[in-house]
């Protein structure tokens, strides 16, 4: 198995090198003339204000909580939809389809009854106003 | 390949277990336990190539857990910071008896 | 009938009373967010909180005389999960009606406070009915979640949002030790589930090998955490002091009763065969918790805290029945959780009644001369102190459930003789600080200038007088309720599979 992993190792080395290259060669090449504009952080662009850590209104914490709390929950629709085939057959599959007159409706239905419950808590968070950023 | 990942798990575990007890921060010290769980969620994966899928079902549902909980605790540090202006856990001791 | 859990529509019908609760609490949440926030909108959905409460226990009821069972599955189809059940729900209901009156007096204005009391119990339900290691993880979770949230309701409060803070860190902690036991099981036996594991560990002779007993410690600390057993009841006074009291309470009784009675089936369940690897901890942990609550308890100037230790050592109590390891302990396990319940919701009902506005008026001087303002208070505050020392007659079921407890311990195969002096040595020992609130209340004369305690709710005065009524009432037909802790000690399933394959 430790073979499979070689083409990752691959990339990783293409990776290295290239960047190695192009900061290397940019030396070699570049002549030195600097500057106190050629210095600033963003050359020709806005001079910096005050501190980067600055306190951020509580309204992005609320969107980024949200964000995580239903955005893991897709986590459980990747094994739902990798097994969606046998979950939609009353029978055991054979050949990997459902024989005529055997699809059930459980799989969606569970689904169906997960995106109810999701779908309350996002009606929840709406009618609550956490949605509305002003 | 299976001790290796279990020895990995119980290492980053011992890290978290150690950085709840000595920091003072309480979001490090969230973070920390973050850190167990996911050493635990290792153990599930590695062991889930031996037994079978449960491991893996473990795993989304320590997952998901640990995402609704992070929000929950992530508010209540928040509710603390208003009223104390700190997390430093030293600092906020109105509770002693 | 006998449920089929691999059939998806009969798993649902087994599940009938906690779908029916957490249906209900989906539905309630919604209608709290409907409208804005205010004093009657609270009341309301505490009142619909409160119907949804009674007709799942009615539910439970119900499924409890059917005489149900089910074949191996993730979850458990038998008296002792009604038995939790109807005492979850009970509190429940007692948190929701103390909650309704305290919310007005501490300007609390959210009705979500009532829903997240409902999703707790939902998370107790499944619980109690937890036959999966899997499925512990998530009842446990579901309940602290939205307990985390109810310690630290009351915004305007710093201490309600130290509380909650130190609950949360620490609960979080102990579910990690939690879920590490779990996996560290799993790998070794290579199931979740609690039946196979018990045949799997008493067929692989599993006792000497060294990751389940890791994973059999770490489970231990997950669940004393969450038990608030000594040594690891740290969090258990500030957070029981920071919470609003109707939490508290709930925290005390409800939370206590899940926790337990679910560390209870897995023992019994899943662990039978580790022997001593687990035996001789729970030993050391009952002996310190009963030491350490009663002797830390008996300098507690607020009520809160006072009960709190209390409640530590009843943890102590509550161990030495699962320490017995037998049904017969499960049965004194049953009846001292009931008797323990009772109690301790009537006196945080009385300290919600004689409290004021701000979480106030909780020292011990507040009660002095409680007897000559207010002489109900002080008596059913006397009966629930009698009742969680044990006392006989005026204690009521209190006093039985202790002697219940000793019996079990002493009847036991192996006999906890040194346990059960233990327990009566530090119950003579709690007597130090239960009967000093009576003195206080009694032959303390009024301080000059104190105010009388507020008029009392209409619910909260429901609350205290029921409870002491029933402890007292049962306290009269013990036999009744020896009855109903013997029909609900945990089952095996019916049908005891015979093809659990061996780990592979």
């Amino acid at each position: 198995m430790d073979r499979n992993y070689i083409p990752v190792l691959f990339l990783l080395g293409i990776a290295v090198l290239t960047a190695v290259a192009i900061i290397g060669l940019s030396h070699l090449v570049m002549r030195s003339r600097p500057t106190p504009v050629k210095q600033q952080p963003y050359e020709s662009g806005m001079p910096p204000l005050g501190d980067a850590r600055e306190r951020f209104s509580i309204k992005f914490y609320m969107v980024a909580m949200l964000f995580i709390v239903f955005d893991i929950e897709t986590v459980f629709m990747i094994p739902w939809a990798a097994y969606y085939r046998q979950l939609s057959c009353a029978v055991p599959l054979v050949g990997g389809a459902c024989p005529a007159g055997q699809i059930s409706f459980f799989g969606l239905g569970e689904m169906l009854v997960f995106m109810a419950i999701l779908l309350a808590g996002f009606v929840y968070v709406w009618k609550k106003g956490a949605l509305q950023w002003d | 390949m299976l001790v290796e990942a279990l020895a990995l798990s119980a290492l980053l575990f011992t890290i978290g277990v150690v950085g709840v007890l000595t920091r003072r921060n309480a979001i490090i010290i969230f973070m920390c336990v973050e850190l167990m769980l996911n050493a635990v969620n290792l153990s599930f994966v590695a062991l889930s190539k031996l037994y079978g899928a449960a491991g893996q079902v473990f795993v989304v549902f320590t997952m998901a857990v640990a995402a609704a909980e992070a929000a929950v605790g992530l508010a209540i540090i928040i509710a603390i910071f208003r009223h104390q202006r700190t997390v430093n856990l030293q600092n906020i001791n109105l509770l002693k008896g | 009938m006998i449920f089929d859990l691999a059939n998806p529509s009969q798993l649902m019908q087994a599940l009938g009373p906690d779908l029916l609760l957490i249906v209900g609490a989906i539905v309630l949440m919604l209608w709290a967010a409907w409208r804005p926030e205010s004093d009657e909108h609270q009341r309301a959905v505490g009142r619909a909180s409160l119907a949804l409460v009674a007709a799942t226990i009615a539910m439970t009821l119900w499924y409890s005389t059917r005489g149900m069972s089910s074949n191996v599955g993730v979850i458990a189809v038998d008296n002792f999960r009604w038995a939790t059940d109807l005492i979850c729900l009970l509190g429940a209901f007692g948190a929701i009606a103390l909650g309704m009156e305290y919310n007005v007096r501490e300007r609390i204005l959210p009705a979500e406070s009532h829903v997240l009391v409902l999703f707790a119990t939902a998370g107790m339900m499944i619980l109690a009915a937890a036959r999966d290691l899997m499925i512990v993880f998530l009842g446990i979770e579901l309940m602290s979640v939205a307990i985390y949230v109810l310690v630290g309701l009351n915004r305007r409060s710093p201490k309600a949002a130290e509380g909650s803070l130190k609950y949360f860190l620490l609960g979080a902690f102990a579910t990690a030790f939690l879920l590490y036991g779990i996996a560290l099981i799993y790998g070794s036996t290579g199931s979740t589930n609690l039946t196979e594991i018990g045949q799997r560990v008493v067929a692989g002779n599993f006792v000497a090998h060294p990751m389940m007993l890791a994973g059999t410690g770490l489970l231990l600390v997950g669940f004393g955490f969450k038990v608030a057993a000594a040594p690891f009841h740290m969090w258990a006074p500030d957070v029981y002091e920071g919470a609003p009291t109707p939490i508290t309470a709930f925290m005390a009784t409800a939370v206590k009763a899940a926790a337990f009675a679910t560390f209870l089936r897995v023992w019994l369940e899943a662990l039978p065969g580790m022997g001593d690897a687990w035996f001789t901890p729970i030993w050391w942990l009952a002996a310190v918790a009963m030491f350490v609550g009663n002797t830390v308890a008996l300098s507690q100037r607020n009520l809160k805290r006072l009960l709190a230790y209390s409640s530590i050592a009843h943890s102590g109590y509550l161990l030495v029945a699962v320490a017995t390891g037998t049904l017969g302990g499960s049965a004194a396990f049953l009846f001292y959780l009931v008797a323990y319940t009772l109690a301790s919701y009537g006196a945080f009902a009385v300290v919600i009644a004689v409290g004021r506005e701000g979480d106030a008026n909780n020292d011990l001087s507040d009660y002095e001369g409680l007897w000559h303002v207010r002489p109900g208070l002080a008596i059913a505050m006397a009966v629930f102190m009698l009742s969680l020392m044990g006392f006989p007659i005026f204690g009521g079921i209190g006093f039985f459930g202790k002697w219940y407890l000793l019996m079990a311990a002493i009847e036991a195969p192996r006999p906890l003789t040194t346990l059960a002096v233990v327990l009566v040595l530090t119950s003579v020992v709690s007597a130090g600080y239960y009967l000093n609130v009576v003195r206080v209340m009694f032959m303390k004369a009024r301080p000059d200038g104190a105010a009388d305690p507020e008029r009392t709710g209409s619910l909260t005065r429901g609350v205290v007088y029921a409870t002491a009524v029933a402890i007292l009432v049962l306290g009269l037909v013990p036999s009744r309720v020896i009855g109903w802790s013997r029909a609900g000690v945990p089952r095996a399933p019916q049908i005891q599979a015979a093809s659990v394959d061996a780990p592979r």
